[in-house]
């Protein structure tokens, strides 16, 4: 079942805009990339060239710098807009406000999320990750980012005009992103120790699932709030 | 049932400072609303919470017999708010950025309908520059070519409408809203400007 057309053309609308808007501007993402690739590979260096040690750390490091690297995008998702007007013009649109905002989100995904998850099999091999578990630790990557932008963007939405919001941004969301790095982590540890993964896998689906139902009305709330 | 917009008794308190109360007026069709005051008097909250956007501390706004609380959400395709900020994204061109203002507003105008209304407000050739390498007075015209394509939305709240245009913009929007006015549209707008405006009822209000 598909929400009526009408609806879904002002998620569109901001999702093209904003996907338009991060093109001509990729330095957030590159910026994104680059920490992310930064973090990940200081652990080799620092903790020594031990295989074994190296494998079991791997998906640990991969998702805490995934997040923490999705966090620095975050602060922006709703404070550019607020700064130019467009915020302003979002809440008076014709659309229910939690569309746009998922619209929003999304873009904040591609932008942000989607290339951690392709990045990541490459800096797996500085793990010496196996194959099989490089695939499970980028499927776990791809069910658990979209929930961080989604949780992002409440705290994101809770923290627009405030000054110095950024760390205030990053102690309001991580705490509540840590269901996601156990199942996520999680997925590969298990897959490694030969358990099935299907469990973790579900329980990040129906994170997503919870994530994409609640979080956009959440936001939108927020943000109506936060605006007055 | 009350047509236009009706102002009940409202009051505005920013922190702990009253900036206006016990505000009752009524807005027809056809009419327009001058808002004056001195800066900090409370203009831009009063422009606010016209379009929902704040919260009156006490009596309501009214929009065609309703109050404004209970229709909040649907307010969007009645009104054209066009405030300080002049709601551009400096990425992206006056083309796709009056687009994008417009398919949020629930329309979305054909190409050349775009394009006429851009060069109506003079940016004849910036039609695909990015915004950020436009003038001061380029972007607030390019925020204000939505009005062109808007003579079908009833009310019109502009918060200082004329800074930064020079003559020929000024003569250009004036004609806007003189035509929007004719069409029984409502204009709500504060100025520290006196532009003349032929409006057939002219409601002055100082706060």
């Amino acid at each position: 079942m598909s929400a009526p057309p009408r609806l879904m053309t002002g998620l569109m609308v901001v999702l093209r805009r904003d996907l338009r808007v991060a093109l001509r501007r990729r330095s957030d993402t590159f910026s994104t990339l680059i920490f992310f690739v930064m973090v990940v590979s200081l652990f080799p260096l620092g903790v020594g060239p031990e295989p074994q040690l190296l494998r079991t750390m791997a998906p640990g490091v991969l998702w805490v710098a995934a997040m923490l690297a999705s966090m620095l995008s975050l602060p922006r998702l709703f404070a550019d807009d607020h700064a130019d007007g467009t915020l302003e013009q979002m809440l008076l649109s014709t659309y229910p406000l939690a569309l746009l905002v998922l619209g929003k989100t999304l873009a904040h995904w591609v932008g942000s999320g989607l290339p951690l998850v392709l990045l990541s099999p490459v800096l797996a091999l500085q793990f010496d990750l196996s194959a099989s578990a490089t695939g499970v630790l980028v499927l776990s990557l791809l069910l658990g980012t979209p929930i961080l932008s989604l949780v992002g963007s409440m705290g994101a939405a809770l923290t627009v005009g405030l000054r110095g919001s950024s760390v205030l941004l990053s102690l309001l969301v991580l705490p509540l992103t840590i269901p996601v790095l156990i199942f996520g982590a999680g997925a590969v540890e298990a897959h490694t120790a030969g358990l099935g993964v299907a469990g973790h896998f579900s329980l990040l689906g129906a994170l997503l699932i919870v994530g994409l139902m609640a979080a956009p009305w959440v936001s939108a709330a927020a943000l109506r709030i936060s605006m007055e | 049932m009350s047509q236009g917009l009706q102002l009940d008794n409202l009051a505005c308190t920013r922190g702990s400072r009253q900036l206006f109360g016990g505000l009752s007026l009524h807005i027809k069709p056809g009419d327009l609303l001058r808002v004056r005051g001195a800066n900090g008097a409370g203009k831009t909250s009063l422009l606010r919470m016209l379009c929902g956007l704040l919260l009156p501390t006490d009596g309501q706004v009214v929009w065609r017999g309703k109050p404004l609380g209970v229709q909040r959400d649907r307010l969007g395709q009645d009104l054209i708010y066009l405030g300080h900020a002049a709601a551009l994204k400096d990425e992206l061109s006056p083309l796709e950025n009056l687009f994008d203002a417009c398919a949020l507003n629930g329309h979305i105008p054909t190409p050349p309908a775009a394009l006429a209304a851009l060069q109506g407000a003079g940016l004849r050739g910036h039609e695909r520059t990015a915004s950020r390498r436009l003038s001061q007075g380029q972007r607030r015209r390019s925020a204000l070519a939505r009005l062109a394509l808007s003579q079908n939305t009833p009310l019109w709240i502009l918060d200082e409408p004329f800074n930064a245009l020079d003559s020929a913009a000024n003569a250009w929007l004036t004609r806007l809203i003189e035509d929007h006015l004719k069409n029984a549209g409502m204009v709500v707008l504060t100025s520290h400007q006196d532009m003349p405006i032929a409006a057939a009822n002219q409601v002055d209000l100082t706060l």
